[in-house]
């Protein structure tokens, strides 16, 4: 027998729980759902879209009726079938036509109510909410036939019904009770532009005001204000707040205070019963907007399959208008107070105006007005909680002053045609985004990236997709939760997984799925190659290194090209060669009939285009010619680049190219979370661009200058000054640790630069720097682990037969 | 009648892993699941062709090394939303000999 459960309202919360539980326990329970729209469940938020008249409530439907019919719930809804009483003793539910259903576990996702100002003739036909499909048919239905609407209510909901009305052809007053609109998420500065425009596009204000009437006989002729006073008006529209709808819970004798009471796990004080969405109540406070309550949905969702393992602790929540070409942003405290600091801009000119707060050299709070195009990017950095000192200098022009490599959101997403390429990688545009999200309900850059692959190859169009995204989705937009999980397989965040493989001692990616309680049998591509990595740098002498958990070209030794082909670069330590091994390389190309021989971009030669069945013997030659692996291929050290230096160089301060080869020749074969890459150059002038990789070296005329953090790829980033240190020897100890620090700390699939952007330059200096103790340890424990990983994997593949299977076909037929 | 062929033993395919048998029709991709259930493919990723045999397979399915589109081993459809199929072979394991048809299942 299956157990039963039972959702009250069928909004977004509550049917996203649904789908989530869906998702993890597909079998455990016969569900039944009460609703009271007669509608299936919709997108609550983009009702403002319906009423300014740029979409259909069909286009806004995200789960119709016959998905219920296709799960296999039973769905109860219209009017006749609110839910008005539940017998908690009996576990049953009881709806107003008599209706009733049993229940073990039940879930209340009531929603909220709008609020209602308690004046005479608040009942009066004409006075209406913005909050259902119902409410948007009354306005529509006004709009033909009234022409005067009058909106109490300054926040960002009256704001966005006042524009929908306008859009339709009345002529809108809003009325607010603050001297500021939309107080509660903008400050006074932003919130006075929000107005000139709104005023620019013939929007008309009334406040402060208070409203102490509403008049009129049969329906509605007007509003009268507490001085006396009074507006004409054929159309009224209350979007003065919501409350979260507890009368049902309440009678119910469920403990509620503002909302219904719920704890981390999304229980009541009755474990039978859960509550998600705008009715709860959670460490206090009540979220309005929906990306919260799908990360309740989730956690709930989890609890409801018995899993027992997430929780919800809160969320950070930002706002968006969604009122076409009005550009505002805001999050978290803009406020500020004694302890924080503010960064403001204001080009009143131009309609722009930015406030950032800080807190210990962190974000605590922006808004952004006319220009919100870096309004994600602030708000990951608030969420991540990001040591921001390092640019703090750039912060407020911000990401893309930052540097990157043309797709890092220097658009402003509002702007662009639906025609313009977003995501360079997969050629993606901005109305396939647009056109994913909205018809068929996405609001996580995940689910965007399954389906339009935008944002899915090289990141570097990230912040433009969000943006993309909350400029459809305002409020709307569920950011990715603050710690990311390592990826769909569990909840469990790569810090998580790394410290359990330590403490436990867990040496095998299998031991690490059960322990961990993993929900797929053997992981995917994305864990299984993160948990491989992890094993290896937690226990280097004693983890057996998993082939079937490594991409393709970490398996081969070489790297796959689109035709299926390989490439092979051989080693070619600080970039020097001979003339021996250039005539061994030319063989070598000459032999296999190797179609391309290319110069990198890292100071090597590219032999392209190889037969797999090939390349031991490839390797075989190169061997033969006294060359290794390049590991061009490897998520480990890859090229240490050079220049002359002393030696030749006229300029140069110290020997730079020896500098190279020895560290290249101590760091080889060490395999780390991404690429890594190194430089030396000889003098300032920096003809290695040692300031644009993971590790630099400058040499100086007193010593060397360490540089780390650089990255040359997707986004440009320059590197930040480690130190500055006089010998060789402190060279090597200073990059050995800091490689280690790297290789313990960062996710897999993190270069340097996101990794110290995330962790801070200040804590980088501090492990390495200051603590002279822990940098000789992690100096040791790097150098111990090199015993295990210099073995050049193109002599074990090409003269041992290691993994031989890997070259020769099973079998050939015909 | 299907014609099978015998293609080498359960244990010349590394688990979770696959190799490839060459036909004239092609190369075609036996893969062998943590299970030691064994399946058939195209070796032809049918968005842009790679080479499915290279890549990482978990549960029943693989990722394309190319692109990361993931394919149902059980009969070649590509995992939403990404829509395509590539031709799907019977295979069977008796006593530990891996036998292969030639002969395209349709789905």
């Amino acid at each position: 027998m299956k157990e039963k459960l039972v959702l009250i309202g069928n909004g977004m919360a509550g049917v996203r729980t649904l789908e989530e539980l869906l998702k993890i326990a597909p079998d455990k329970y016969d569900i039944t759902v009460f609703g009271a729209e007669p509608y299936g469940n919709y997108n609550r938020i983009l009702l403002s879209p319906v009423l300014a008249g740029e979409k259909t409530i069909d286009q806004i439907m995200l789960n119709d009726k016959q998905w219920y019919v296709d799960n296999g719930i039973t769905l109860h809804c219209g009017k006749e079938k609110e839910v008005v009483q539940i017998d908690r003793r009996k576990r049953k539910v009881i709806a107003s036509d008599g209706t009733t259903a049993e229940y073990d576990f039940l879930l209340l996702a009531t929603g909220s109510n709008p609020f209602i100002v308690p004046v005479p003739g608040n009942d009066l036909p004409g006075v209406v909410t913005f909050r259902d499909i119902h409410d948007v048919d009354l306005m529509l239905e006004a709009s033909k036939q009234h022409q005067h609407a009058v909106v109490i209510g300054g926040g960002l909901l009256g704001l966005e019904a006042a524009n929908g009305l306008m859009l339709q052809g009345m002529s809108v007053t809003v009325v607010h009770i603050q001297d500021t609109l939309m107080e509660r998420q903008l400050d006074k500065a932003a919130g006075a532009l929000l107005r000139k425009s709104l005023e620019e596009r013939g929007m008309h204000f009334y406040m402060p005001a208070q409203t102490t009437a509403i008049i009129g006989e049969d329906r509605v002729r007007g509003v009268r204000f507490k001085d006396g006073s009074e507006l004409y008006a054929d159309l009224v529209v209350m979007a003065v707040g919501i409350r979260p709808n507890i009368e049902l819970a309440k009678k119910s004798g469920i403990h509620c205070e503002r909302g219904i009471v719920a704890n981390d796990t999304l229980q009541t004080f009755d474990p039978r019963v859960y509550a998600v969405g705008e009715c709860v109540q959670h460490r206090g406070q009540a979220y309005g907007l929906v990306a919260p309550l799908f990360e309740q949905a989730k956690v709930c969702a989890n609890h409801l399959a018995h899993l027992g393992y997430a929780r919800y602790q809160g969320s950070m929540t930002s706002t968006k208008l969604k009122v076409t070409g009005i550009d505002l942003f805001s999050a978290g405290d803009f406020t500020g107070d004694e302890t924080t600091e503010e960064i403001v801009i204001k080009d009143a000119a131009r309609g722009m105006y930015k406030k950032i707060v800080l807190k210990d050299n962190r974000i605590h709070g922006a808004v952004m007005y006319g220009d919100t195009v870096d309004g994600a990017w602030y708000f990951q950095l608030m969420r991540d909680g990001t040591d921001i000192s390092a640019f703090r200098d750039h912060l407020m022009f911000g990401e893309s002053h930052l540097g990157d490599a043309g797709h890092g959101g220097q658009n402003k997403a509002a702007s662009m045609s639906d025609s313009m390429e977003v995501c360079g990688c997969n050629g993606v545009c901005k109305g396939t985004i647009v056109k994913a999200v909205t018809e068929k309900g996405l609001f996580t850059l995940d689910e965007v990236r399954t389906h339009t692959k935008a944002s899915s190859s090289c990141g570097s169009c990230t912040g433009l997709v969000e943006q993309i995204m909350s400029s459809v989705l305002g409020g709307g937009y569920s950011a990715a939760p603050k710690e990311k999980p390592v990826c769909k397989c569990t909840d469990h965040t790569h810090d998580e997984v790394r410290k359990v493989i330590r403490q436990q001692h867990l040496l095998s990616i299998p031991d690490v799925m059960r322990y961990l309680e993993w929900r797929t049998p053997n992981g995917c591509h994305s864990c299984r190659p993160a948990l491989n990595y992890y094993l290896l740098c937690a226990w280097p002498a004693e983890y057996k290194d998993d082939a079937q958990s490594r991409f393709i070209n970490e398996r081969v030794h070489a790297n796959i090209q689109k035709d299926g082909t390989y490439s092979v670069v051989p080693r070619m330590w600080g970039g020097v060669t001979t003339p021996d091994e250039l005539r061994t390389i030319a063989d070598v190309a000459d032999k296999y009939k190797i179609p391309t021989v290319k110069v990198t971009g890292g100071q090597r030669i590219d032999l392209l285009g190889v037969k797999k069945e090939d390349l031991p013997g490839v390797w075989r030659d190169l061997n033969k010619g006294g060359m290794v692996s390049g590991h061009a291929y490897a998520k480990g050290l890859r090229t240490v680049k050079t220049c002359v230096g002393k030696e030749w160089c006229r300029f140069g301060t110290q020997d730079s190219t020896a500098m190279g080869i020895e560290l290249e020749k101590r760091t080889w074969g060490s395999w780390m979370p991404h690429k890594f890459k190194m430089a030396v150059s000889g003098c300032p002038r920096n003809c290695a661009e040692a300031t644009i990789k993971d590790f630099g070296i400058v040499a100086v005329e007193s010593g060397w200058e360490l540089h780390v953090g650089g990255n040359g790829g997707v986004k440009v980033r320059a590197t930040d000054l480690l130190c500055k240190v006089t010998t060789d020897a402190e060279v090597e100890e200073y990059c050995y640790a800091f490689i280690q620090l790297y290789r313990e700390e960062a996710h897999y699939l993190d270069r340097t630069a996101p990794w110290i952007e995330r962790v801070g330059l200040e804590y980088v200096k501090q492990r390495i720097v200051e603590d002279a103790e822990g940098r000789k340890a992690l100096r040791e424990r790097f150098v111990e682990s090199q015993k295990y990983a210099q073995v050049d994997p193109w002599e074990e593949r090409a003269s041992h037969d290691v993994e031989r299977h890997e070259f020769v076909p099973l079998k050939l037929v015909g | 009648m299907t014609d099978w062929i015998e293609i080498g033993t359960l244990e010349d395919i590394p688990r979770l892993g696959s190799r490839v048998v060459r036909t004239t029709q092609g190369d075609i991709a036996v893969f062998r699941t943590a299970e030691d259930e064994v399946f058939a493919l195209n070796d032809s990723c049918p968005h842009k062709g790679g080479p499915l045999s290279q890549g990482i397979v978990h549960g029943k399915r693989v990722t394309c090394p190319l692109h990361n589109w993931v394919l149902e081993l059980s009969d070649g459809t590509a995992v939403a939303p990404d829509q395509g199929h590539t031709a799907c072979f019977p295979v069977k394991v008796e006593d530990g000999i891996v036998r292969l048809s030639l002969q395209r299942q349709h789905t």
